[in-house]
């Protein structure tokens, strides 16, 4: 067998922009593949449009191609590279739907270029819901009662005959989008039009419904010799009904007996078979009648999934790598278990732990969202938690999402809970929601039974039942705490028992009215620490060489002594919005750093989609919460020499004071200068003290001081909330009635007030041109990672606003205030390492609208176009290295930007179509690509290509222009008539191009009826909206236009900028958008 | 905590008690499933020793008597990290904690199960007794104290005494003897399902009454222990080549391997569990077995070679003997462990003989070796 010697070269194609049900689990997966075929000696190609993603590093690819994902662009890669296989499975559904599409031109068999992983009959197979149930029905399996239907007349006699409720599954769609349960008719017609829409082919299916049935998937990989292994199984706590994305789910299954399993796992190996699945990973789910134990299964995917990055953690086994070495032909047998180093991959992994996932949503960002779960996914992140027991990890897992919940409950956000009424609380049970499980433990701890709990909620009764062991040793604490004595052997039995059971020392504190640390000084006493078990894949059969630690309190402790001295890097735990794969990938280049430096790089996190979490990224793995006491527990387990906090975004910040004070030696910059940047009041004394302009500003602590500083600093002003990340809670108001506005949401909408802290208002400058900077500090000498100019203007949140680097517009003379006032604040915050700058510039005056002493979202893209490593710069001289020295020894390499890199971001509006998608200083994208040209305005096109924008060269532009965008938006109209569009434009807007000059297509405003814009837009007659917002009020039409668009799939555009920067790349016309050339060859 | 374990070595731990009371004694040994421990429990293999189970909950889905391998519990005792507070499956028909108390079996929870597994794994199997109503000192008198299973006939105990018979299923085939050696019942219910009615007999049966019953076949059965004491089955057995079409499985594969004229070797911890890759050497294709055995068949025993050096990686069929030459004449090497390279299945060449160290029947454990039920009818002629 062994590998295949006729493929020289493969073409890997990734998954894109971080979006919603596709996050950068795909990255640890691309990351695998593209490092274990270099490693086997392919020449290997890259293309993928995120800058973020470790796979796009230029190292672990011969040509890396960060281009947009489409057809067009692929087979330019094709055509210039030759590649003689490409590699689709390992890009999610991205790399899936455009190979098919790439099939279907007819691609590779122009280029005689084989598909490997999986073939397009399999995938066709796989994702056609109609074509999965003829080929599961042939072998046999089980599969829900349905038909499907490509026009509403047909699913409607499809549904009747099923009979209410039913599913409705659109094919072709990732992370359920689309997908719904309908209870009658009406809903029905509702759903199945946007099911309809949602698919690609137009096609759905009506299905069975499944609704409270309990839910399963199994891990399965094979190879071309048949030899098939499971590599994890899953059970989901959320009944069907929920999308698994959205799941709390638990490794290994807990509630089926053996032969129900084996049942399942024969099965999930014939789907593999009959779908053709020869050489790779594929997860197949399945629903259980909880009743009569009748299984079905619902769908496979013939590829790596976010089910097998949670596996693979879960597990020890790498599924992508494997799946990767699969597909070049090698067999199970034949490739090594890098755990154990001398059993081969062919084995199923054996647990002796409790796995628990949970999701983390971001309803608040997104108003319009009803905040209920479904069948289709709108979770952003998750958290994973290993724990002895399933009553371990539950509570290790919630207190890794951040949400300021300390475990399941006795915490202080418990107290909401108390408020419901019975009946509330149990409409809270019977309701699918983020919080759902912490009113599981509320309604326990009142004496709702178990029964009940379990018909509230389609809860597998085991896990009530568990969770009712939970509440009861709440209860006993709570008891203990009038025993009173330290040293009290029944107290300690009870503190060992919660330990055990997965409480903080911050719950069980909540519960005697204690601080933590007393809590931590009691237990210490009593000798009840944290020990670590490794993740073997065996359990504990064979002898690990790797180090991957969970933490539970037993006897044994197995982290062996290191051998040179440790650094521990703090991660960014769960994704979120303003949080996410982009400070991953600055936590995995330190680790890559610290190893080159010399140290043993240790690495927490609890992300289970990162590459941080990989086991081979760091030396040594801690997949454990980020929390003060998790933290500690692993500082006294490695005694680091060096903690890093500075690049997992705000997560790892925000526990650098308090690590601090309990002695730990905090790396780079101190948390005193991290405060001081935070702090209002200190920051705005030490601009000063530099003469660094800030613009005008001030803090309130209640509302007729905030109307006062308002009139002092003038409007427009930029309101916002002391420490945040993502522009939470931040507006602009442009009079004192949007600041009562404004003030009156805070508690409604994001549930602030005043006692939170401060309210920090700035005024907002207008028309002012927003530049980014990431630039290290070593003490003596600044490096510049890079400025960026914001394509939006300031006022629309960095992380969603289009960035050029280098600056196309900023003049010489800004530049250089620019690079003054960074080294000023630098030097003087104290910064060791990296420090991220916001920057106004409005003509030449540069003013600074906030400082943050750490790695910022923009670091992997300036590395990116800059070609030098910021981040692991920025550790070697956290760990006390000069710039100097690392120029000296060749780690630093300065080099001209040969080309112009443009980031745009990608907004989650498909998921929350209700939504007004206007940018504000609101944080919203999920992800962001990159495009790369000589040009900016080539770039510029490239992004927006990437970001599932194109731009027309042809056809109807609808214009529709705030008042104060007029002039420049003039601009943009003569512009684009000029490159042979047409304008259609509402009866203001046209009259006031006419007056100008521009004719453009007058057509009725939304509430003059027929004719207006939205129909026109539905007709598929508008290839290109521009749409301005005015002010916070008098939205209504603007809105439903721009969400038209967005439902439309055309590009919309919100901002003047915006649409200046597309006229100008589209004078270059389309041919250059399809270019391509790879990061290597930018670089070299 | 209100317990304590303690091993030979003097090593202890913490632990509550959750089954019955008492002291119980017995060779700890580790099992790996994640799934199937009533079929463990009640596997009459595990008569003599003391089951560590890995996999840290247990319970969740209580006990089914069709899940049952034999009509009683013959572990001595069972270990565990944690012991279900209830139970949840549509196929329950009580919990695991009456089930324990009913069996009488001595049943501990809350133990570092991995601590004592690693324990196991690095100083090999050993002796390990627990009790809530002995102190450490006494506990560690009474562990130094335990011998071994080395030598010791564990079968007669747990054989039946008297033969039984169970139908096939469906068209009738043939007519199994099965050599009870402690049988699991989905053994004997695989063999029914093929259409074979089954006598299955005491471990002591003579040669001749084997042949009285003019069976189309004789199975061999898995069982607990040692099994080079079981000089009477395997002079059953061994007098028995050529004269009817043998398989055996786990205990019966180590007596074949005996009957041929070899010997076998205690392994340091034993393979229990549901994950063992097994190749089969003759196709090529990897299996993922259910196992359960702390013996194993030396394969040079059956060769006048000597042994292949050990190498690290992933186990070569080179680290096997290419062929046997038994008493029964020329026989091969079938299967092998992939983890540890260890000889998994012999076929004789000419006679009608084969067998595997691994459990087809499963139960616990993945089916993918349900097919060698399939070869078994092939040697009859079906």
């Amino acid at each position: 067998m062994a590998k295949r010697a006729d493929l020289k070269s493969i073409l890997v194609i990734g998954s894109g922009p971080i979006v919603i049900g596709q996050a950068c689990e795909f990255d640890y997966s691309g990351t695998q593949a593209v490092r274990v075929l270099r490693d086997e000696g392919y020449r290997v190609l890259l293309v993928n449009s995120n800058p973020a993603t470790i796979m796009t590093d230029p190292e672990f690819s011969d040509a890396t191609y960060i281009e947009p994902i489409t057809p067009e662009v692929i087979e330019q890669i094709i055509a210039k590279e030759r590649p003689d296989a490409v590699l689709p499975t390992l890009g999610g559904q991205t790399a899936l739907n455009v190979t098919m599409e790439l099939a279907d031109r007819g691609v590779f068999e122009k280029w005689g270029v084989e598909l490997i992983g999986a073939g397009i009959e399999s995938i066709k197979k796989a994702e056609d819901r109609g074509l999965f149930k003829e080929t599961m029905e042939a072998v046999g399996i089980a599969v829900a009662e349905g038909e499907y239907a490509t026009d509403m007349d047909t699913a409607l006699v499809a549904a009747r005959a099923i009979g209410y409720p039913v599913m409705i599954r659109p094919s072709f769609i990732l992370g359920g989008e689309g997908t719904g349960v309908a209870l009658d008719e009406t809903e029905f017609q509702d759903k199945a039009a946007i099911g309809l829409a949602a698919s690609p082919i137009g096609e759905i299916l009506v299905e069975e419904s499944v609704l409270g049935w309990k839910e399963f998937e199994l891990e399965v990989m094979r190879d071309k010799a048949d030899n098939a292994v499971i590599v994890c199984s899953i059970e989901n706590l959320d009944a069907m009904g929920v999308h698994t994305g959205d799941s709390i789910t638990v490794a290994p299954i807990q509630t089926l007996t053996d032969r129900e399993y084996q049942e399942m796992r024969d099965e999930a190996i014939m789907v593999l078979r009959a779908i053709g699945v020869e050489t790779g990973g594929s997860n197949v789910q399945f629903a259980v009648d909880p009743q009569t134990g009748r299984r079905i299964v619902i769908e496979m995917n013939p590829r790596v999934s976010r089910s097998s990055a949670l596996a693979s953690k879960a597990t020890g086994f790498p599924i992508a790598k494997i799946a990767a070495l699969l597909a070049v032909g090698f067999t199970l047998d034949e490739i090594s278990n890098d755990i154990t180093k001398k059993t081969p991959a062919s084995f199923e992994p054996a647990l002796d732990y409790v796995v628990v996932k949970v999701p983390r949503f971001e309803f608040s960002k997104f108003p319009s969202a009803s905040g209920v779960l479904g069948t289709s996914m709108q979770s952003v992140g998750e958290a994973m938690a290993l724990g002895r027991t399933f009553q371990e990890a539950l509570q290790k897992a919630l207190r890794s999402l951040e949400t300021g919940r300390m475990g399941l409950n006795a915490d202080p956000a418990e107290l909401e809970l108390r408020a419901l009424s019975t009946r509330a609380l149990k409409e809270a049970l019977s309701t699918p929601t983020p919080d759902r499980i912490y009113a599981v433990g509320e309604a326990l701890r009142v004496g709702i039974s178990v029964r009940e709990v379990v018909d509230l909620t389609k809860y597998d009764p085991w896990f009530v039942n568990e969770i009712a062991g939970i509440v009861e040793v709440r209860g006993a604490l709570a008891e203990s705490a009038l025993l009173g004595a330290a040293g009290d052997l029944q107290a300690r039995d009870v503190v060992e028992l919660a330990k055990r059971t997965g409480f903080s020392d911050e719950q069980i504190g909540y519960l005697w009215q204690r601080p933590r640390q007393f809590v931590a000084e009691l237990r210490g006493g009593w000798g009840i620490e944290r020990t670590y078990k490794t993740v073997d894949t065996c359990a504990a059969e064979f002898s690990a060489t790797t180090p991957y630690f969970y933490s539970t309190f037993e006897d044994e402790s197995e982290v062996p002594p290191a051998d040179k001295p440790t650094v521990l890097v703090l991660g960014s735990g769960p994704n979120r919005i303003g949080q996410g794969i982009e400070f991953d990938y600055c936590c995995v280049h330190a680790a890559f750093a610290l190893k080159d430096a010399g140290y043993e790089s240790v690495m927490l996190n609890c992300n289970p989609e990162t590459v941080s979490t990989d086991y081979d990224t760091s030396d040594r793995l801690y997949f454990e919460p980020l929390t003060v006491e998790d933290v500690l527990g692993v500082v006294a387990s490695e005694n680091p020499v060096g903690v890093i906090v500075q690049l997992g975004g705000q997560t790892p910040l925000g526990l650098a004071n308090a690590l601090a004070e309990a002695g730990v030696p905090i790396a780079g910059t101190s948390p005193e200068s991290i405060d001081a940047a935070e702090d209002r009041q200190l920051f705005s004394d030490l601009c000063k003290k530099l003469g660094v302009l800030q613009p005008a500003h001030g803090t309130a602590i209640t509302a007729d001081e905030a109307a006062e500083v308002a009139e002092r600093i003038g409007f427009p002003v930029l309101v916002r909330p002391s420490y945040v990340l993502g522009g939470k809670g931040m507006r602009v108001v442009y009079g004192y009635d949007g600041l009562s506005e404004y003030l009156a949401d805070m508690k409604t909408k994001f549930g602030i007030d005043f006692s939170n802290g401060p309210l920090l208002l700035d005024r907002f400058l207008e028309s002012a041109v927003e530049v980014d900077v990431d630039a290290i500090y070593d003490g003596t000498e600044l490096l510049i990672g890079g400025v960026m100019e914001h394509v939006e203007e300031a006022g629309v949140h960095s992380g969603d606003s289009a960035c050029v680097t280098p600056p196309p517009t900023l003049s010489t003379a800004a530049h250089a205030r620019i690079v003054a006032d960074t080294e000023k604040l630098a030097n003087g915050l104290g910064v060791r390492g990296l420090i991220n700058i916001q920057f106004a510039v409005r003509r030449d005056n540069v003013f600074v609208l906030e400082a943050n002493p750490r790695g910022s979202r923009t670091v992997p893209f300036i590395s990116k176009a800059t070609g030098i490593p910021l981040a692991k710069i920025a550790t070697r001289v956290m760990m006390g290295e000069s710039l100097d020295t690392l120029r000296a020894s060749g780690v630093l390499r300065e080099r001209q930007q040969s080309f112009s890199a443009v980031k745009e971001a990608v907004l989650p509006w498909s998921r929350f179509p209700d939504e007004d998608i206007i940018l504000g200083p609101e944080m919203r994208s999920t992800g962001e690509v990159m495009g790369i040209s000589d040009s900016h305005e080539v770039a510029f096109s490239k992004a927006m290509l990437a970001a599932g924008m194109q731009l027309p060269d042809k056809g109807n532009v609808f214009f529709s222009l705030a008042d104060r965008d007029k002039d420049r938006g003039l601009e943009a109209a003569r512009a684009l008539q000029q490159l042979g569009l047409s304008l259609v434009s509402t009866e203001g807007t046209s009259a006031f191009l006419k007056a100008n000059g521009v004719t453009s297509i007058p057509i009725p405003k939304l509430s003059d009826g027929a004719g207006n814009t939205l129909d026109w837009i539905e007709r598929g007659d508008i290839d290109m909206v521009v749409n301005t917002p005015r002010g916070q009020q008098a939205r209504s039409d603007g809105r439903l236009i721009r969400t038209a668009a967005q439902r439309a799939g055309i590009p919309c555009i919100t901002t003047i900028e915006g649409a200046l920067a597309t006229v100008g790349s589209l004078q270059f016309g389309p041919e250059r958008v399809f270019e391509v050339k790879s990061l290597q060859d930018w670089l070299a | 905590m209100n317990a304590l374990a303690v091993l030979k070595d003097g090593t202890v731990f913490r632990c509550n008690f959750v089954g019955a009371d008492g002291v119980a004694t017995g060779e700890a040994v580790f099992n790996t499933a994640m799934s199937g421990y009533q079929e463990i429990f009640t596997d009459p293999s595990y008569a003599g020793q003391v089951v560590v189970m890995t996999s840290p909950q247990i319970g969740n889905y209580g006990v089914t008597p069709e899940d049952d391998q034999a009509d009683r519990v013959f572990a001595s005792g069972v270990i565990m990290r944690a012991m279900t507070r209830s139970t949840s499956s549509w196929r329950a028909q009580g919990s695991l904690s009456d089930f324990f108390l009913e069996q009488n079996v001595v049943a501990v929870a809350d133990l570092d199960t991995r601590r004592l597994t690693r324990h196991l794994r690095d100083r090999g199997a050993q002796p390990i007794v627990m009790s809530a109503s002995h102190d450490e000192r006494e506990l560690k008198e009474l562990a130094a104290g335990l011998e071994g299973m080395v030598g010791t006939d564990l079968v007669s105990a747990v054989s039946t005494t008297e033969p039984y018979f169970s139908e096939a299923r469906g068209p009738k085939k043939g007519l199994v003897a099965a050599l009870d050696l402690g049988i699991k019942r989905d053994i004997v219910r695989h063999l029914n399902n093929h259409g074979h009615d089954v006598w299955v007999l005491p471990s002591s049966t003579s040669p001749q009454a084997v042949r009285d019953l003019n069976p189309t076949g004789l199975f061999l059965s898995n069982g607990p222990g040692d099994p080079e004491p079981l000089e009477g089955p395997i002079s059953t057995i061994r007098q028995l080549l050529g004269v009817v079409p043998i398989f055996g499985i786990c205990l019966g594969h180590q007596l074949l391997g005996l009957a041929l004229g070899g010997s076998t070797y205690k392994l340091g911890f034993g393979h229990h569990g549901g994950n063992h890759p097994v190749r089969n050497l003759l196709d090529g294709t990897v299996a993922i077995t259910s196992q359960n055995h702390g013996f194993c068949v030396d394969p040079w025993s059956l060769t006048s070679e000597s042994a292949t050096a050990p190498h690290s990686g992933i186990a070569r069929p080179a680290d096997l003997p290419e062929a046997f030459s038994t008493v029964a004449g020329a026989a091969i090497p079938t299967h092998q462990n992939l983890n540890d390279g260890t000889l998994e299945g012999l076929r004789c060449l000419d006679v009608p003989a084969f067998s595997v160290q691994y459990h087809p029947e499963a139960a616990p454990g993945p089916q993918d070796a349900l097919a060698l039920f399939d070869d078994f009818d092939r040697l009859m002629g079906f």
